[in-house]
C-alpha cells in the first residue's frame, strides 16, 4: 500500500500532445497490498492514456467487484467511474456504450469477476463485439476473501495454504478467440514494455479488445508451487511477437519494413507493429491463433503478446445500425412523434 | 335467460396454433364496432401448438369491462376439451359445435341448447387445400355467430378487408367462409337467439389495445432510446411493439439509421444492467419482464437504489411463485418489487389499470426515474398486458417537455462552488448528478454500490453511512407526493366502509361497488395508482372504519404494504382475494364483502350476483 505520494512534480515533466503531464492521468492513492501486480497495470493504463493524449473525461471506466475492480479509482481521476456489481460490468458497459458511442470505454475486471460469476456477461459482451477495452487482472485467486482458487487457477497449482487445485483452468484468451473476439492479447503486469503498447492498441481498436494480464497476488498466490507467482510467470513467458503501437500521425520507419515485422492497421488509422514473429504465424488467422495457444499450453509456456487481431470487425453499434449522434444527446424533437401520430395510431385501433 | 341483449359472455374453445385467435378477435372487434362495450380475454396454455386454448368475450352494454363468470354461449371446436366445455355452459345457455360428425351422446345435457354447424364439411365442399379448410373453419363459426347473435355482417366483412389489406386474395375466401356459416345458421336455426347484439353508441372514441402495446408506445413517447430485455411471457410483446413502432417512427428514412437500440440480453441480470448503464450515461432506457425476471434483477435494483441511478422497468405480472402459471394473471409481485434487493431498499411502483394508463405511466416513469434518480417499476399484469382492452384514446400534449431531473451540464459545473454527488442541496433528498464526458475537470466521480460520503468518496464511517441512508429516506418522502395520486370513487355522503383496489382489479371493483349498492352495501372507493402511498391514501383509510383491499394474490400483499408503510391496523384492512390465475370478477368481490354484511347476503344469488341483476 502506498501511503504517500510526493506533491512536488518536476516543472519540466514531459507533456503530451494535449499539453498534459502524466500526473493529469493519475487517480487516488492505491489501497492495494504493496507489490500488487494490479498497481503496475494501473500504472500502465496511466502511461498508455498519457501517451495516446486521451482527454480523460472522454473515458468511462467501469468495473465489477474485487481487488482488480477497485483499481479504476487509482487512475484517470477526471474520468467518470462505475464500480458496479460482481461480474456484471459487461452489461453496465453495454448500456453505457449504447447511450454514448463517442466515449472510450475501459472495463476492468478480475479472474473471479470474469471467469466465474461474470462468465455469462463476459462472453455475451464479447460476441456482441462491444467497443470496449476489457482488461482482466488475472491472479488466479480471490484476494478480497483471502486467497481461494479462482477458475483461472491452473490445474496442479498450489496456493498459499498448500492446497493443490484439482480443476482445469479456464483460458480466457482461448475462449475469447473461439467466441469471435476481435482483439485478444495476454500480458504480464511485470512487463510494462509489452503491456503499455498493448493497452494503447486495445484502446484504439474498434470492438471488444481483451487483455488478460497475469498480475500476481503478492499476499495469497505468490508462493512456490503457484503458477501465477512472479517467479513462475517470468520463467515461463513466451511471446508471440513484440508489440509496437504507432499512431496514425507517425510514419512507419524502415525498421519495420523487413520480413521480420507484421503491420496491422487499426480502424482509426493507427498501426500495430509485431516484430520477430514466428514466420508461420499471422495475428489475423483465428485458427492459427488457437493452434499456437494450444501448443504453448502443452509446452507449459505462458504465451503473451497479441494472440489474435481482426481490425475490420463490426461493433455493436454497427450491427444495430444506431445513428452517429450519441443516443444520450437526442431530444424531444428527435424522439417524441407527437400527438398527430398518436391520433393515427388510435384510429388504427378502433 | 330472458334479457341477454348486449349482456352476455361467449367463450371459444380452440386448439392453439390453429389460427383461431384472429377469427375470435374478429368477432370481438365486430361487437366493438357496433358501439357495444366488449372485453376479450385470451386464456391460453404455456405451449405453442396442440393444447386447449380459450377466448372469452364479455359483452356489456353498461360498460363493465371485468371478467364475468358463467358462459352463455360456447363455441366448442376442440375435441380434447369438449366434455369440460359442455359442462361449463350455464343452464339455458347455448353450445355451438362442429356437426360434421355427430356429437357423442355423453355430451348431451338437457338444460342447454345445441347448435350444430357442419363447419369442416362446409369447408371441404368449398375449399381444396386441407390447411385452408382448417383455417377457414374458424371463419365459418364466426359467420354462424353473425347470424345467431345478430351481428352486422357488413361490419364483420369490413374488418376482414382491413385485416387482409396487404393480402387481398385472402379476402374473398374469408368472406365466403363467413357466408357459409351465416346462411347455414339462418336456414337451420331460429335467428337471432335471445342472446344477441344490438347496435348502440356506448363506445365513444375509445380504442382497443393491449397494455403491452400501450407501454411500448409510452416508452417511445417518453423518449426511451435503449431497451434491454430477456424474452419472458407475458412481457415479450412490450419490446416487440417497441421495436415495431421504433422502426416506424425512429428510423431515418434515407440512411436507415436508428435513434434507438434494442439488446436482447443473455438474461434478466444483463437486461437491467444495460438499462442502468445507459441511464447512468444519460440515455433513457427500460426493460420489460415478469416475476422470474424481476427476481433475477434484485441485486442490480439495490445498486441503482443505493448509487441513485434512474431505471425504468415494466413488470407484466403472471402467476407465481417460481415458474408458477406463466400464462395466467396475478398481482403477486408487489412485495418483491416494493422492497427488491438486500439491505434497506424500496422502490416507487406505478399501477396502471387500463392501456391508456400503461401509456401515460410508462412515459411518466422516465420523468420520475430521472427526477428521483431511482428505479421506477410499472406494475402491470398479464390480463392488462396481453388482452385487448377498450380504453380511452392515447393523447400526448405536444407542449410537454421531458423532466430530466437534476443533471448538471458543463456550464452549471463551471459555476458551481461546492458540488457533491450525494449532497442534499435543496432539502428534498435529491442530489445533483453528472453525466460522463460533460466537463474536462469537474463533475467526475466514482459511482459505486458501496458506502460513500456526500462527495462520492468511499467511506466506512458509520455516521456518513447513516446520513446517506437518512437522505435516501428523505428522498422517499419527496417521492410520496411526486407519484400519481389515488383516484377516489365517493358518493356525496361519506360511507363508513370503503373498498381499495388497483390495477386490473379496478374493472371488477367498480362493478362490485354498483352491485353492492344494489343490495344495500354502500362503500367508498379508492384506486391506488402508486407506491409510496401519499398522505391522501393514509387519510382515506383513517376516515373509514373498515377497508376492503381487493387484490389478485394469495397473501394480500398490498394489504401488507399498507400496514407496513402507513402503520394501519391489520383488523381494519380486510383482504378480498382471487388468485386462481383468472382475472378477478365482480361476483368474487361481492360475495366476499357480503359475508361481512349478513343482512345483505340474503339478497345474493348462489353465483354471488345480486338477484336484482341476475
Amino acid at each position: 500500500m502506498t501511503y504517500l505520494r510526493p506533491e512536488f512534480r518536476h516543472p519540466e515533466s514531459p507533456r503530451n500532445a494535449l499539453g498534459y503531464t502524466r500526473q493529469y492521468y493519475e487517480g487516488a492513492l492505491s489501497t492495494l497490498c504493496a507489490g500488487c501486480g494490479h498497481d503496475s497495470v494501473s500504472g500502465a493504463i496511466i502511461q498508455a492514456c498519457f501517451e495516446l493524449a486521451i482527454e480523460p473525461h472522454r473515458v468511462a471506466k467501469l468495473s465489477g467487484i474485487g481487488c482488480s475492480s477497485k483499481t479504476p479509482t487509482y487512475f484517470l481521476g477526471n474520468s467518470h467511474g462505475f464500480n458496479s456489481v460482481h461480474g456484471r460490468m459487461p452489461s453496465v458497459a453495454t448500456g453505457a456504450n449504447l447511450a454514448n458511442r463517442d466515449l472510450i470505454y475501459l472495463g476492468i475486471s478480475g479472474d473471479g469477476d470474469t471467469a466465474s460469476i461474470g462468465m455469462g456477461q463476459f462472453v455475451h459482451a464479447l460476441r456482441r463485439n462491444l467497443n470496449i477495452t476489457y482488461i482482466v487482472m488475472n491472479n488466479g485467486c480471490y484476494g478480497l476473501t483471502k486467497g481461494q482458487d479462482s477458475a483461472t487457477a491452473d490445474e496442479g497449482s498450489k496456493n498459499k495454504t498448500g492446497h493443490i487445485n484439482p480443476f482445469h483452468s479456464i483460458d480466457l484468451c482461448g475462449m475469447a478467440i473461439e467466441l469471435g473476439a476481435t482483439f485478444v492479447a495476454r500480458s504480464f503486469s511485470g512487463d510494462k514494455g509489452q503491456l503499455i503498447p498493448l493497452i494503447k492498441a486495445a484502446l484504439s481498436h474498434q470492438g471488444f479488445a481483451l487483455i488478460d494480464v497475469l498480475s500476481p497476488c503478492v499476499t495469497f498466490n505468490n508462493n512456490p508451487g503457484s503458477t501465477k507467482s512472479y517467479d513462475y510467470v517470468r520463467e515461463h513467458l513466451e511471446v508471440t511477437a513484440s508489440v509496437d503501437y504507432i499512431t496514425e500521425r507517425a510514419e512507419i520507419t524502415a525498421d519495420y519494413a523487413g520480413g521480420e515485422a507484421c503491420v496491422v492497421t487499426l480502424h482509426d488509422g493507427s498501426h500495430v507493429v509485431l516484430r520477430k514473429p514466428d514466420p508461420n504465424w499471422r495475428p489475423t488467422d483465428r485458427i492459427a491463433a488457437m493452434k499456437r495457444l494450444h501448443e504453448a499450453r502443452q509446452c507449459g509456456e505462458i504465451l503473451t503478446g497479441i494472440l489474435y487481431l481482426e481490425p475490420a470487425g463490426r461493433d455493436l453499434h454497427a450491427m444495430l445500425n444506431t445513428c452517429q449522434r450519441p443516443l444520450n444527446t437526442l431530444q424531444e424533437a428527435d424522439l417524441c412523434p407527437g400527438n398527430k401520430v398518436l391520433e393515427d395510431i388510435n384510429a388504427e385501433n378502433r | 335467460m330472458s334479457n341477454l341483449v348486449n349482456d352476455f359472455v361467449i367463450r371459444f374453445a380452440n386448439v392453439n396454433g390453429t389460427g383461431s385467435a384472429s377469427a375470435n378477435t374478429l368477432f370481438a372487434k365486430s361487437v366493438f364496432r357496433m358501439g357495444v362495450p366488449v372485453t376479450p380475454k385470451n386464456i391460453f396454455p404455456s405451449n405453442i401448438q396442440g393444447l386447449p386454448t380459450w377466448y372469452e368475450v364479455r359483452v356489456s352494454e353498461r360498460g363493465y369491462l371485468g371478467r364475468r363468470a358463467g358462459i352463455d354461449l360456447l363455441v366448442g371446436v376442440n375435441p380434447q376439451s369438449l366434455a369440460a366445455d359442455v359442462r361449463s355452459v350455464r343452464p339455458g345457455g347455448y353450445f355451438v359445435y362442429d356437426s360434421s360428425r355427430p356429437l357423442d351422446k355423453s355430451l348431451l345435457r338437457d338444460d342447454i341448447h345445441y347448435i350444430g354447424i357442419p363447419m369442416i364439411l362446409l369447408c371441404q365442399k368449398h375449399f381444396e387445400v386441407p390447411r385452408v379448410q382448417q383455417l377457414l373453419k374458424n371463419m365459418v363459426y364466426v359467420g354462424a355467430l353473425t347470424a345467431l347473435l345478430d351481428v352486422e355482417m357488413e361490419v364483420v366483412k369490413q374488418l376482414v378487408i382491413e385485416q387482409f389489406k396487404k393480402k387481398e386474395k385472402l379476402i374473398a375466401s374469408n368472406h365466403l367462409a363467413l357466408d357459409l356459416g351465416f346462411h347455414y345458421a339462418r336456414e337451420h336455426y331460429d335467428c337471432p337467439l335471445p342472446v344477441r347484439v344490438e347496435r348502440r353508441n356506448n363506445v365513444g372514441d375509445r380504442i382497443m389495445m393491449t397494455g403491452n402495446t400501450a407501454c411500448a408506445l409510452g416508452a417511445i413517447y417518453g423518449g426511451a432510446t435503449v431497451a434491454a430485455w430477456y424474452p419472458i411471457t407475458p412481457s415479450t410483446s412490450v419490446v416487440d411493439a417497441f421495436e415495431k413502432y421504433a422502426n416506424r417512427l425512429r428510423t431515418d428514412p434515407i440512411t436507415g439509421e436508428k435513434k434507438f437500440a434494442i439488446v436482447q440480453a443473455e438474461d434478466e441480470l444483463a437486461a437491467i444492467g444495460v438499462v442502468i448503464g445507459a441511464m447512468w450515461n444519460g440515455a433513457r432506457a427500460f426493460t420489460a419482464t415478469s416475476g422470474p425476471g424481476l427476481s433475477l434483477m434484485n441485486e442490480f435494483l439495490g445498486l441503482a437504489y443505493f448509487a441513485e441511478i434512474p431505471a425504468v422497468l415494466i413488470d407484466v405480472q403472471r402467476g407465481g411463485p417460481s415458474t408458477g402459471m406463466p400464462t395466467r394473471t396475478q398481482q403477486s409481485d408487489i412485495l418483491l418489487a416494493a422492497y427488491a434487493s438486500h439491505g434497506d431498499t424500496k422502490h416507487p411502483l406505478l399501477f396502471p389499470s387500463t392501456p391508456t394508463e400503461c401509456f401515460e405511466m410508462t412515459a411518466s416513469a422516465f420523468d420520475l426515474a430521472e427526477r428521483l434518480q431511482t428505479p421506477i417499476i410499472v406494475m402491470t399484469d398479464l390480463d392488462l398486458g396481453m388482452n385487448e382492452h377498450m380504453t380511452p384514446p392515447l393523447r400526448w400534449d405536444d407542449q410537454r417537455r421531458y423532466d430530466r431531473g437534476k443533471v448538471l451540464d458543463a456550464e452549471a459545473l463551471e459555476n458551481i462552488q461546492n458540488w457533491g454527488r450525494y449532497l442534499d442541496v435543496d432539502g428534498d433528498g435529491i442530489p445533483y448528478r453528472t453525466i460522463p464526458g460533460t466537463h474536462p475537470t469537474k463533475g467526475a466521480f466514482f459511482t459505486r454500490g458501496s458506502s460513500k460520503d456526500e462527495y462520492a468518496r468511499y467511506t466506512e464511517d458509520g455516521e456518513a453511512y447513516r446520513r446517506n441512508m437518512d437522505r435516501l429516506l428523505k428522498k422517499w418522502q419527496t417521492a410520496r407526493e411526486l407519484v400519481p395520486p389515488p383516484e377516489f370513487f365517493q358518493p356525496q355522503t361519506r360511507c363508513s366502509e370503503a373498498m381499495l383496489f388497483f390495477g386490473t382489479s379496478t374493472y371488477s371493483a367498480l362493478e362490485a361497488l354498483d352491485e353492492l349498492r344494489a343490495i344495500g352495501i354502500d362503500l367508498d372507493g379508492l384506486r391506488l395508482r402508486a407506491f409510496p402511498f401519499s398522505q391522501a391514501v393514509h387519510d382515506f383509510i383513517e376516515q373509514h372504519e373498515r377497508v376492503y383491499v381487493v387484490e389478485q394474490n394469495r397473501d394480500a400483499q398490498m394489504r401488507s404494504l399498507l400496514m407496513i408503510e402507513l402503520g394501519i391496523s391489520p383488523q381494519k384492512l380486510i383482504p378480498i382475494l382471487q388468485y386462481d390465475g383468472f382475472p378477478i370478477t365482480a361476483a368474487t368481490i361481492v360475495s366476499q364483502i357480503a359475508k361481512y354484511h349478513p343482512a345483505a347476503t340474503e339478497l345474493l344469488g348462489g353465483n354471488g350476483h345480486p338477484h336484482v341483476l341476475a
